[in-house]
Protein backbone atom coordinates (compact mmCIF):
# COMPACT_ATOMS: atom_id res chain seq x y z
CA UNK A 1 0.00 0.00 0.00
CA UNK A 2 1.05 3.60 -0.73
CA UNK A 3 -0.98 6.43 -1.02
CA UNK A 4 -1.56 9.18 -3.80
CA UNK A 5 -2.91 12.86 -4.09
CA UNK A 6 -2.70 15.12 -6.47
CA UNK A 7 -4.37 18.16 -7.63
CA UNK A 8 -3.81 20.25 -11.03
CA UNK A 9 -5.43 23.30 -10.72
CA UNK A 10 -7.10 25.34 -13.93
CA UNK A 11 -8.68 27.92 -11.89
CA UNK A 12 -5.97 30.66 -10.97
CA UNK A 13 -8.14 32.45 -8.63
CA UNK A 14 -7.25 28.49 -6.37
CA UNK A 15 -3.47 28.48 -6.59
CA UNK A 16 -3.37 30.97 -3.25
CA UNK A 17 -5.34 27.65 -2.04
CA UNK A 18 -3.35 25.08 -2.86
CA UNK A 19 -1.26 23.65 -0.43
CA UNK A 20 -4.38 23.72 2.03
CA UNK A 21 -5.81 21.58 -0.09
CA UNK A 22 -3.18 19.69 -0.71
CA UNK A 23 -2.82 18.92 2.82
CA UNK A 24 -6.38 17.74 3.66
CA UNK A 25 -5.82 15.72 0.86
CA UNK A 26 -2.46 14.16 2.38
CA UNK A 27 -4.18 13.47 5.29
CA UNK A 28 -6.88 11.36 4.65
CA UNK A 29 -4.46 8.46 3.00
CA UNK A 30 -1.55 8.89 5.56
CA UNK A 31 -3.18 5.03 6.75
CA UNK A 32 -1.85 3.93 3.45
CA UNK A 33 1.88 5.31 4.27
CA UNK A 34 2.51 6.21 7.67
CA UNK A 35 6.33 5.58 7.52
CA UNK A 36 7.48 8.62 4.99
CA UNK A 37 5.79 10.66 2.84
CA UNK A 38 7.37 13.95 0.15
CA UNK A 39 5.59 15.61 -1.78
CA UNK A 40 6.05 18.23 -5.28
CA UNK A 41 4.59 21.70 -5.25
CA UNK A 42 4.80 23.65 -8.53
CA UNK A 43 4.81 27.39 -8.81
CA UNK A 44 5.40 28.53 -4.54
CA UNK A 45 6.88 31.96 -4.88
CA UNK A 46 8.78 30.59 -1.32
CA UNK A 47 10.32 27.82 -2.96
CA UNK A 48 10.77 28.74 -6.91
CA UNK A 49 10.76 32.07 -7.39
CA UNK A 50 10.04 33.36 -10.90
CA UNK A 51 12.99 33.53 -13.21
CA UNK A 52 14.87 31.35 -10.84
CA UNK A 53 15.87 27.60 -10.95
CA UNK A 54 15.43 25.59 -8.03
CA UNK A 55 17.22 22.80 -6.79
CA UNK A 56 15.94 20.11 -3.83
CA UNK A 57 18.40 18.77 -1.39
CA UNK A 58 18.36 16.39 1.23
CA UNK A 59 21.30 15.49 4.18
CA UNK A 60 22.30 18.93 3.29
CA UNK A 61 24.38 18.47 6.62
CA UNK A 62 25.10 22.15 6.23
CA UNK A 63 22.75 25.11 7.92
CA UNK A 64 20.27 27.08 5.20
CA UNK A 65 21.64 30.37 5.93
CA UNK A 66 25.39 28.54 5.11
CA UNK A 67 24.25 26.96 2.21
CA UNK A 68 22.77 30.64 0.82
CA UNK A 69 26.03 32.23 1.38
CA UNK A 70 28.03 29.22 -0.23
CA UNK A 71 25.80 28.82 -3.79
CA UNK A 72 25.60 32.77 -3.86
CA UNK A 73 29.12 33.07 -3.61
CA UNK A 74 30.11 30.03 -6.38
CA UNK A 75 27.36 31.66 -8.69
CA UNK A 76 28.82 34.97 -8.09
CA UNK A 77 24.46 36.25 -7.95
CA UNK A 78 21.91 36.14 -4.93
CA UNK A 79 20.66 32.97 -3.58
CA UNK A 80 18.07 31.99 -1.52
CA UNK A 81 17.10 28.81 0.55
CA UNK A 82 13.61 27.34 1.69
CA UNK A 83 14.18 25.49 4.74
CA UNK A 84 11.50 22.43 5.16
CA UNK A 85 13.52 20.54 7.68
CA UNK A 86 15.64 17.38 6.04
CA UNK A 87 15.00 19.30 2.60
CA UNK A 88 16.18 22.05 1.54
CA UNK A 89 15.09 23.75 -1.89
CA UNK A 90 18.05 25.82 -2.70
CA UNK A 91 17.04 28.51 -5.45
CA UNK A 92 18.88 31.06 -8.11
CA UNK A 93 18.66 33.39 -10.77
CA UNK A 94 20.31 30.91 -13.49
CA UNK A 95 19.80 27.79 -15.15
CA UNK A 96 18.85 24.65 -13.41
CA UNK A 97 22.27 23.44 -14.94
CA UNK A 98 24.47 25.63 -13.55
CA UNK A 99 22.93 25.81 -9.88
CA UNK A 100 22.34 21.95 -9.60
CA UNK A 101 26.19 22.01 -10.64
CA UNK A 102 26.93 24.72 -8.25
CA UNK A 103 24.88 22.68 -5.33
CA UNK A 104 26.79 19.31 -6.24
CA UNK A 105 30.05 21.46 -5.80
CA UNK A 106 29.38 23.34 -2.54
CA UNK A 107 27.27 20.22 -1.08
CA UNK A 108 28.69 17.11 -1.76
CA UNK A 109 27.49 14.77 0.37
CA UNK A 110 23.94 15.78 -0.31
CA UNK A 111 21.66 14.06 -2.40
CA UNK A 112 19.58 15.78 -5.15
CA UNK A 113 16.16 15.21 -4.86
CA UNK A 114 14.65 17.62 -7.76
CA UNK A 115 15.38 20.44 -9.81
CA UNK A 116 13.71 22.48 -12.59
CA UNK A 117 12.23 26.37 -12.71
CA UNK A 118 8.58 25.48 -11.18
CA UNK A 119 8.82 22.55 -8.92
CA UNK A 120 9.93 21.82 -5.27
CA UNK A 121 10.55 18.45 -3.84
CA UNK A 122 10.17 18.12 0.19
CA UNK A 123 10.98 14.75 1.26
CA UNK A 124 11.12 13.09 4.85
CA UNK A 125 10.66 10.42 7.58
CA UNK A 126 7.76 10.17 9.79
CA UNK A 127 4.17 11.04 10.41
CA UNK A 128 2.91 12.99 6.72
CA UNK A 129 0.55 15.21 8.89
CA UNK A 130 4.21 16.22 10.88
CA UNK A 131 5.78 16.45 7.55
CA UNK A 132 3.51 18.51 5.69
CA UNK A 133 4.05 20.92 8.84
CA UNK A 134 7.23 20.40 8.33
CA UNK A 135 7.50 21.42 4.48
CA UNK A 136 5.27 24.44 5.33
CA UNK A 137 2.72 22.54 2.89
CA UNK A 138 -0.18 24.21 4.16
CA UNK A 139 0.84 27.65 2.79
CA UNK A 140 2.49 26.77 -0.62
CA UNK A 141 0.60 28.30 -3.55
CA UNK A 142 0.84 27.12 -6.88
CA UNK A 143 -1.14 25.25 -9.97
CA UNK A 144 0.16 21.75 -9.46
CA UNK A 145 0.90 19.80 -6.28
CA UNK A 146 1.78 15.62 -5.84
CA UNK A 147 1.61 14.15 -2.26
CA UNK A 148 2.77 10.70 -1.59
CA UNK A 149 3.01 8.48 1.75
CA UNK A 150 4.96 5.48 1.63
CA UNK A 151 4.45 1.93 3.01
CA UNK A 152 7.63 0.78 2.35
CA UNK A 153 7.78 -2.75 1.03
CA UNK A 154 11.12 -3.58 -1.59
CA UNK A 155 13.51 -1.13 -0.05
CA UNK A 156 14.05 1.05 3.21
CA UNK A 157 12.11 3.81 5.07
CA UNK A 158 14.70 6.42 4.20
CA UNK A 159 13.85 9.65 3.33
CA UNK A 160 16.03 9.67 -0.20
CA UNK A 161 13.99 6.60 -0.49
CA UNK A 162 10.40 8.42 -0.32
CA UNK A 163 8.36 9.72 -3.02
CA UNK A 164 8.06 11.93 -5.33
CA UNK A 165 11.15 10.82 -7.79
CA UNK A 166 12.31 13.62 -9.65
CA UNK A 167 15.23 12.75 -12.21
CA UNK A 168 14.06 15.61 -14.66
CA UNK A 169 14.11 19.14 -14.50
CA UNK A 170 10.25 19.73 -13.37
CA UNK A 171 9.63 16.04 -13.61
CA UNK A 172 8.05 14.13 -10.77
CA UNK A 173 6.52 10.86 -10.38
CA UNK A 174 4.93 8.73 -7.65
CA UNK A 175 3.99 5.10 -7.64
CA UNK A 176 1.94 3.08 -5.66
CA UNK A 177 2.26 -0.63 -6.33
CA UNK A 178 5.87 -2.73 -6.82
CA UNK A 179 8.04 -3.26 -9.91
CA UNK A 180 8.94 -6.71 -10.66
CA UNK A 181 11.53 -6.40 -12.84
CA UNK A 182 12.99 -3.36 -11.89
CA UNK A 183 16.26 -4.74 -11.32
CA UNK A 184 16.53 -6.01 -14.99
CA UNK A 185 15.38 -2.70 -16.24
CA UNK A 186 17.64 -0.49 -13.62
CA UNK A 187 20.67 -2.51 -15.30
CA UNK A 188 19.61 -2.11 -18.51
CA UNK A 189 19.77 1.95 -18.05
CA UNK A 190 22.71 2.23 -16.21
CA UNK A 191 24.46 0.46 -18.85
CA UNK A 192 23.33 3.15 -21.06
CA UNK A 193 25.29 6.01 -18.31
CA UNK A 194 22.25 6.36 -16.41
CA UNK A 195 23.03 6.42 -12.78
CA UNK A 196 20.75 5.81 -9.66
CA UNK A 197 20.46 7.42 -6.39
CA UNK A 198 18.79 4.31 -4.21
CA UNK A 199 17.84 1.15 -5.03
CA UNK A 200 14.00 1.67 -5.12
CA UNK A 201 12.14 0.32 -7.67
CA UNK A 202 10.12 3.61 -8.32
CA UNK A 203 12.86 5.23 -9.27
CA UNK A 204 13.70 3.30 -11.94
CA UNK A 205 10.33 3.92 -13.41
CA UNK A 206 10.95 7.80 -13.38
CA UNK A 207 14.53 7.24 -14.55
CA UNK A 208 12.96 5.33 -18.04
CA UNK A 209 10.80 7.95 -18.11
CA UNK A 210 13.12 10.63 -17.89
CA UNK A 211 14.81 8.85 -20.24
CA UNK A 212 12.20 8.39 -22.91
CA UNK A 213 11.73 12.40 -22.32
CA UNK A 214 14.73 13.24 -23.34
CA UNK A 215 15.26 11.03 -26.18
CA UNK A 216 12.14 12.63 -27.17
CA UNK A 217 8.70 11.01 -26.84
CA UNK A 218 5.98 13.21 -25.62
CA UNK A 219 4.60 12.07 -21.75
CA UNK A 220 1.94 9.58 -23.11
CA UNK A 221 4.86 8.29 -25.16
CA UNK A 222 6.89 8.06 -22.53
CA UNK A 223 4.14 5.89 -20.45
CA UNK A 224 2.91 3.46 -22.89
CA UNK A 225 6.46 2.14 -23.04
CA UNK A 226 6.62 1.82 -19.57
CA UNK A 227 3.32 -0.50 -19.85
CA UNK A 228 5.48 -2.39 -22.47
CA UNK A 229 8.97 -2.73 -20.44
CA UNK A 230 7.39 -2.93 -16.34
CA UNK A 231 5.98 -5.45 -15.30
CA UNK A 232 4.60 -5.27 -11.74
CA UNK A 233 1.90 -3.95 -9.99
CA UNK A 234 1.29 0.30 -10.28
CA UNK A 235 -0.69 3.31 -10.13
CA UNK A 236 1.75 5.91 -11.20
CA UNK A 237 1.10 9.91 -11.29
CA UNK A 238 3.68 11.71 -13.52
CA UNK A 239 3.50 15.22 -13.90
CA UNK A 240 5.43 18.11 -15.59
CA UNK A 241 5.30 21.50 -15.36
CA UNK A 242 2.91 21.61 -18.12
CA UNK A 243 1.54 18.12 -17.87
CA UNK A 244 -0.97 16.19 -14.94
CA UNK A 245 -0.72 11.96 -16.12
CA UNK A 246 -2.36 9.05 -14.85
CA UNK A 247 -0.95 5.11 -16.01
CA UNK A 248 -2.42 1.75 -13.55
CA UNK A 249 -1.00 -1.86 -15.06
CA UNK A 250 -3.03 -4.44 -16.83
CA UNK A 251 -4.23 -5.71 -13.03
CA UNK A 252 -5.23 -2.24 -11.66
CA UNK A 253 -5.47 -3.87 -8.27
CA UNK A 254 -3.93 -0.47 -7.00
CA UNK A 255 -6.66 1.73 -6.25
CA UNK A 256 -7.06 5.31 -8.20
CA UNK A 257 -9.65 7.89 -8.97
CA UNK A 258 -10.04 10.97 -10.65
CA UNK A 259 -11.89 14.08 -9.98
CA UNK A 260 -12.61 16.31 -13.03
CA UNK A 261 -14.31 19.88 -12.82
CA UNK A 262 -13.71 23.23 -15.09
CA UNK A 263 -11.60 24.41 -12.11
CA UNK A 264 -9.44 21.32 -11.29
CA UNK A 265 -8.41 17.70 -12.14
CA UNK A 266 -7.34 15.87 -9.02
CA UNK A 267 -6.03 12.21 -8.41
CA UNK A 268 -6.30 10.33 -5.34
CA UNK A 269 -5.79 6.73 -4.09
CA UNK A 270 -9.16 6.79 -2.49
CA UNK A 271 -12.12 8.68 -2.42
CA UNK A 272 -12.32 10.59 0.61
CA UNK A 273 -8.60 12.22 -0.27
CA UNK A 274 -11.62 13.71 -2.81
CA UNK A 275 -14.40 14.62 -0.62
CA UNK A 276 -12.87 18.19 0.80
CA UNK A 277 -12.04 19.58 -2.43
CA UNK A 278 -14.40 22.76 -3.60
CA UNK A 279 -16.90 21.74 -5.92
CA UNK A 280 -16.41 18.15 -5.44
CA UNK A 281 -20.17 17.76 -5.04
CA UNK A 282 -20.67 18.30 -9.89
CA UNK A 283 -16.92 16.52 -10.41
CA UNK A 284 -16.95 14.02 -12.96
CA UNK A 285 -15.25 11.30 -11.03
CA UNK A 286 -13.63 8.13 -12.82
CA UNK A 287 -11.77 5.23 -12.49
CA UNK A 288 -8.99 5.14 -14.84
CA UNK A 289 -9.04 2.26 -16.94
CA UNK A 290 -5.65 0.00 -16.91
CA UNK A 291 -2.90 0.18 -19.38
CA UNK A 292 -4.78 3.15 -20.76
CA UNK A 293 -2.68 6.84 -20.20
CA UNK A 294 -4.38 9.73 -19.27
CA UNK A 295 -2.49 13.20 -19.25
CA UNK A 296 -4.29 16.98 -18.41
CA UNK A 297 -2.19 19.64 -20.13
CA UNK A 298 -2.15 23.23 -18.32
CA UNK B 1 -37.32 7.89 1.54
CA UNK B 2 -40.55 6.30 3.19
CA UNK B 3 -38.72 5.68 6.60
CA UNK B 4 -37.38 9.13 6.60
CA UNK B 5 -40.08 10.05 8.78
CA UNK B 6 -39.19 8.34 12.12
CA UNK B 7 -35.59 6.55 10.76
CA UNK B 8 -32.71 7.96 12.85
CA UNK B 9 -30.26 10.36 11.35
CA UNK B 10 -26.43 9.86 11.81
CA UNK B 11 -23.78 12.58 10.67
CA UNK B 12 -20.74 11.21 9.57
CA UNK B 13 -19.33 14.50 9.89
CA UNK B 14 -19.97 14.05 13.67
CA UNK B 15 -19.84 10.72 14.31
CA UNK B 16 -17.51 7.92 13.98
CA UNK B 17 -18.04 5.47 12.25
CA UNK B 18 -17.42 2.79 14.82
CA UNK B 19 -20.09 4.06 16.72
CA UNK B 20 -22.28 4.50 14.07
CA UNK B 21 -21.65 0.73 13.32
CA UNK B 22 -21.87 -0.12 17.15
CA UNK B 23 -25.70 1.24 17.15
CA UNK B 24 -26.15 -0.37 14.03
CA UNK B 25 -25.04 -3.76 15.71
CA UNK B 26 -28.01 -3.22 18.39
CA UNK B 27 -30.66 -1.09 17.04
CA UNK B 28 -33.43 0.71 18.58
CA UNK B 29 -34.94 1.68 15.31
CA UNK B 30 -35.53 -0.06 12.21
CA UNK B 31 -34.70 2.68 10.19
CA UNK B 32 -31.44 4.72 9.76
CA UNK B 33 -30.19 7.33 7.42
CA UNK B 34 -26.72 8.71 7.31
CA UNK B 35 -25.03 11.83 6.28
CA UNK B 36 -22.06 12.59 5.37
CA UNK B 37 -20.31 9.51 4.23
CA UNK B 38 -17.76 11.30 2.85
CA UNK B 39 -15.70 8.50 1.43
CA UNK B 40 -15.34 6.43 4.71
CA UNK B 41 -14.55 2.67 4.79
CA UNK B 42 -16.82 0.22 6.60
CA UNK B 43 -20.14 2.11 7.28
CA UNK B 44 -22.91 0.02 7.68
CA UNK B 45 -20.63 -3.82 8.06
CA UNK B 46 -21.76 -6.71 9.84
CA UNK B 47 -24.74 -5.78 10.05
CA UNK B 48 -27.52 -8.91 10.97
CA UNK B 49 -31.10 -7.66 11.57
CA UNK B 50 -33.63 -6.51 9.16
CA UNK B 51 -32.98 -2.51 9.23
CA UNK B 52 -32.72 -0.27 6.23
CA UNK B 53 -30.09 2.40 6.13
CA UNK B 54 -30.20 4.95 3.54
CA UNK B 55 -26.45 6.36 3.03
CA UNK B 56 -26.07 9.97 1.37
CA UNK B 57 -23.72 10.06 -0.49
CA UNK B 58 -20.76 8.25 -1.62
CA UNK B 59 -18.76 5.32 0.40
CA UNK B 60 -15.18 4.33 0.76
CA UNK B 61 -13.95 0.64 1.19
CA UNK B 62 -16.31 -2.10 2.19
CA UNK B 63 -20.19 -0.75 2.59
CA UNK B 64 -22.36 -3.39 3.83
CA UNK B 65 -19.80 -5.72 4.09
CA UNK B 66 -21.00 -8.87 5.79
CA UNK B 67 -24.46 -7.63 5.50
CA UNK B 68 -27.26 -10.26 7.01
CA UNK B 69 -30.83 -9.38 6.35
CA UNK B 70 -30.38 -5.78 6.34
CA UNK B 71 -31.00 -3.14 3.10
CA UNK B 72 -28.48 -0.37 2.78
CA UNK B 73 -29.03 2.18 -0.25
CA UNK B 74 -25.72 4.17 -1.34
CA UNK B 75 -27.41 7.61 -3.17
CA UNK B 76 -23.67 8.13 -4.24
CA UNK B 77 -21.05 5.95 -5.42
CA UNK B 78 -19.29 3.49 -3.79
CA UNK B 79 -15.38 2.21 -3.09
CA UNK B 80 -13.40 -1.05 -3.38
CA UNK B 81 -15.53 -4.27 -1.66
CA UNK B 82 -18.90 -2.97 -1.42
CA UNK B 83 -21.00 -5.59 0.09
CA UNK B 84 -18.27 -8.14 0.13
CA UNK B 85 -19.07 -10.99 1.62
CA UNK B 86 -22.60 -10.13 2.05
CA UNK B 87 -24.94 -13.10 3.18
CA UNK B 88 -28.09 -11.95 2.74
CA UNK B 89 -30.07 -9.14 2.64
CA UNK B 90 -30.00 -6.13 -0.23
CA UNK B 91 -27.42 -3.45 -1.34
CA UNK B 92 -28.21 -0.81 -3.36
CA UNK B 93 -25.61 1.58 -5.08
CA UNK B 94 -27.03 4.23 -7.15
CA UNK B 95 -24.21 5.31 -8.44
CA UNK B 96 -20.91 3.46 -9.72
CA UNK B 97 -19.24 0.79 -7.82
CA UNK B 98 -14.77 0.36 -7.77
CA UNK B 99 -13.27 -2.80 -7.98
CA UNK B 100 -14.47 -6.28 -6.43
CA UNK B 101 -18.06 -5.00 -5.25
CA UNK B 102 -19.77 -8.04 -3.76
CA UNK B 103 -16.49 -10.06 -3.37
CA UNK B 104 -17.23 -13.75 -1.92
CA UNK B 105 -20.46 -13.37 -1.09
CA UNK B 106 -22.65 -15.75 0.38
CA UNK B 107 -26.17 -14.24 -0.58
CA UNK B 108 -28.33 -11.79 -0.87
CA UNK B 109 -28.87 -8.99 -3.94
CA UNK B 110 -26.51 -6.45 -4.86
CA UNK B 111 -27.74 -3.56 -7.29
CA UNK B 112 -25.48 -1.34 -8.79
CA UNK B 113 -27.01 0.99 -11.06
CA UNK B 114 -24.08 2.31 -12.78
CA UNK B 115 -20.78 0.95 -13.16
CA UNK B 116 -19.10 -1.48 -11.53
CA UNK B 117 -15.26 -1.63 -12.29
CA UNK B 118 -12.89 -4.70 -12.34
CA UNK B 119 -13.05 -8.23 -10.65
CA UNK B 120 -16.91 -7.46 -9.85
CA UNK B 121 -18.20 -10.58 -7.98
CA UNK B 122 -14.51 -12.04 -7.70
CA UNK B 123 -14.99 -15.37 -5.75
CA UNK B 124 -19.14 -15.01 -5.68
CA UNK B 125 -20.35 -17.69 -3.67
CA UNK B 126 -23.99 -17.57 -3.78
CA UNK B 127 -25.10 -13.27 -3.90
CA UNK B 128 -26.59 -12.29 -6.93
CA UNK B 129 -25.01 -9.13 -8.24
CA UNK B 130 -27.25 -7.01 -10.97
CA UNK B 131 -25.16 -4.04 -12.58
CA UNK B 132 -27.56 -1.37 -14.62
CA UNK B 133 -24.10 -0.38 -16.89
CA UNK B 134 -20.94 -2.28 -17.38
CA UNK B 135 -18.16 -3.97 -15.57
CA UNK B 136 -14.73 -4.62 -15.96
CA UNK B 137 -12.14 -6.85 -16.07
CA UNK B 138 -11.55 -10.22 -14.47
CA UNK B 139 -14.99 -10.01 -13.63
CA UNK B 140 -16.35 -13.03 -11.43
CA UNK B 141 -13.13 -14.41 -11.10
CA UNK B 142 -13.48 -17.62 -9.59
CA UNK B 143 -17.25 -17.48 -9.23
CA UNK B 144 -18.32 -20.26 -7.49
CA UNK B 145 -22.32 -19.98 -6.86
CA UNK B 146 -24.52 -17.18 -7.61
CA UNK B 147 -25.63 -15.22 -10.65
CA UNK B 148 -23.93 -11.63 -12.44
CA UNK B 149 -26.39 -9.79 -14.42
CA UNK B 150 -24.78 -6.87 -16.70
CA UNK B 151 -26.85 -4.91 -18.41
CA UNK B 152 -23.83 -3.02 -20.12
CA UNK B 153 -20.60 -4.58 -21.18
CA UNK B 154 -18.06 -7.00 -19.47
CA UNK B 155 -14.92 -6.10 -19.91
CA UNK B 156 -11.43 -8.64 -20.10
CA UNK B 157 -11.90 -12.43 -19.02
CA UNK B 158 -15.03 -12.04 -17.94
CA UNK B 159 -15.59 -15.23 -15.60
CA UNK B 160 -12.05 -16.97 -15.58
CA UNK B 161 -11.49 -20.18 -13.82
CA UNK B 162 -15.47 -20.36 -13.10
CA UNK B 163 -17.25 -22.92 -10.91
CA UNK B 164 -21.13 -22.72 -11.06
CA UNK B 165 -21.68 -19.49 -11.37
CA UNK B 166 -23.93 -18.47 -13.71
CA UNK B 167 -23.38 -14.82 -15.72
CA UNK B 168 -25.64 -12.84 -18.06
CA UNK B 169 -24.22 -10.04 -20.46
CA UNK B 170 -26.60 -7.93 -22.45
CA UNK B 171 -23.91 -5.89 -23.97
CA UNK B 172 -20.63 -6.98 -25.76
CA UNK B 173 -18.09 -9.11 -23.17
CA UNK B 174 -14.25 -7.67 -24.38
CA UNK B 175 -13.07 -11.41 -23.64
CA UNK B 176 -14.00 -14.75 -21.83
CA UNK B 177 -11.80 -15.99 -19.07
CA UNK B 178 -9.88 -19.66 -18.93
CA UNK B 179 -12.74 -21.93 -19.58
CA UNK B 180 -16.09 -19.49 -19.55
CA UNK B 181 -17.86 -19.91 -22.62
CA UNK B 182 -21.16 -19.01 -24.17
CA UNK B 183 -24.11 -21.03 -22.74
CA UNK B 184 -28.03 -21.14 -24.60
CA UNK B 185 -30.31 -19.63 -22.68
CA UNK B 186 -32.85 -21.89 -22.17
CA UNK B 187 -36.65 -21.11 -20.39
CA UNK B 188 -35.37 -22.13 -17.12
CA UNK B 189 -32.79 -19.22 -17.45
CA UNK B 190 -35.11 -16.75 -19.02
CA UNK B 191 -37.14 -17.10 -15.90
CA UNK B 192 -34.49 -17.10 -13.29
CA UNK B 193 -33.11 -13.94 -15.11
CA UNK B 194 -36.64 -11.60 -15.74
CA UNK B 195 -37.13 -12.66 -11.65
CA UNK B 196 -33.34 -11.27 -10.99
CA UNK B 197 -34.03 -7.93 -12.93
CA UNK B 198 -37.43 -7.49 -11.45
CA UNK B 199 -36.12 -7.75 -8.02
CA UNK B 200 -33.13 -5.16 -9.19
CA UNK B 201 -35.90 -3.01 -10.48
CA UNK B 202 -34.85 -2.96 -14.58
CA UNK B 203 -36.98 -3.56 -16.85
CA UNK B 204 -35.09 -4.91 -19.82
CA UNK B 205 -35.89 -7.84 -21.91
CA UNK B 206 -34.31 -10.76 -21.03
CA UNK B 207 -34.23 -12.16 -24.12
CA UNK B 208 -31.18 -9.67 -25.19
CA UNK B 209 -28.82 -10.89 -22.61
CA UNK B 210 -26.33 -13.82 -23.63
CA UNK B 211 -25.42 -16.58 -20.46
CA UNK B 212 -21.88 -17.69 -19.61
CA UNK B 213 -20.88 -20.36 -17.50
CA UNK B 214 -18.27 -22.86 -16.37
CA UNK B 215 -17.09 -25.53 -19.71
CA UNK B 216 -15.81 -27.40 -16.28
CA UNK B 217 -12.78 -28.57 -18.22
CA UNK B 218 -9.88 -27.02 -15.77
CA UNK B 219 -7.29 -29.45 -14.00
CA UNK B 220 -9.89 -29.61 -11.05
CA UNK B 221 -12.71 -31.04 -12.65
CA UNK B 222 -11.47 -33.79 -13.62
CA UNK B 223 -12.46 -36.70 -11.63
CA UNK B 224 -8.97 -38.43 -11.97
CA UNK B 225 -7.88 -35.32 -10.34
CA UNK B 226 -9.50 -35.64 -6.82
CA UNK B 227 -7.84 -36.92 -3.90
Amino acid sequence: MCGIVGLHLREPALYPRLGDLLTTMLGQVVERGPDSAGVAVYGDPRMTPPGSAAVSVLSAAVPARRVTALVGARLGTTAGVYDAGETLVVHAPTSVEVLTQAVREVLPDALVIGSGYDLAVLKGIGHPDVLAGEFGLRQAQGWQGVAHTRMATESAVTSAGSHPFSVGADQCLVHNGSFANHATIRRGLRAQGVTFDSENDSEVGARFVARQLAEGADLEKALRLLCERFDGFYTLLVSTSEEFAIVRDAIACKPALVAETPQWVAMASEYRALAGLPGIEGARIIEPEPEEVYVWKR
Amino acid sequence: MEALIDSVQVDLAETEVRDLNSALHSPGSKAWRVANPLGKHSIACGLDAPLTVDIDGHVGYYCAGMNQHASVTVHGNAGVGVAENMMSGTVRVHGNASQSAGATGHGGLLVIEGDASARCGISMKGIDIVVGGSIGHMSAFMGQAGRLVVCGDAGDALGDSLYEARIYVRGTVTSLGADCVEKPLRPEHLAELADLLAAAGFDHDPAEFRRYGSARQLYHFRVDNAY
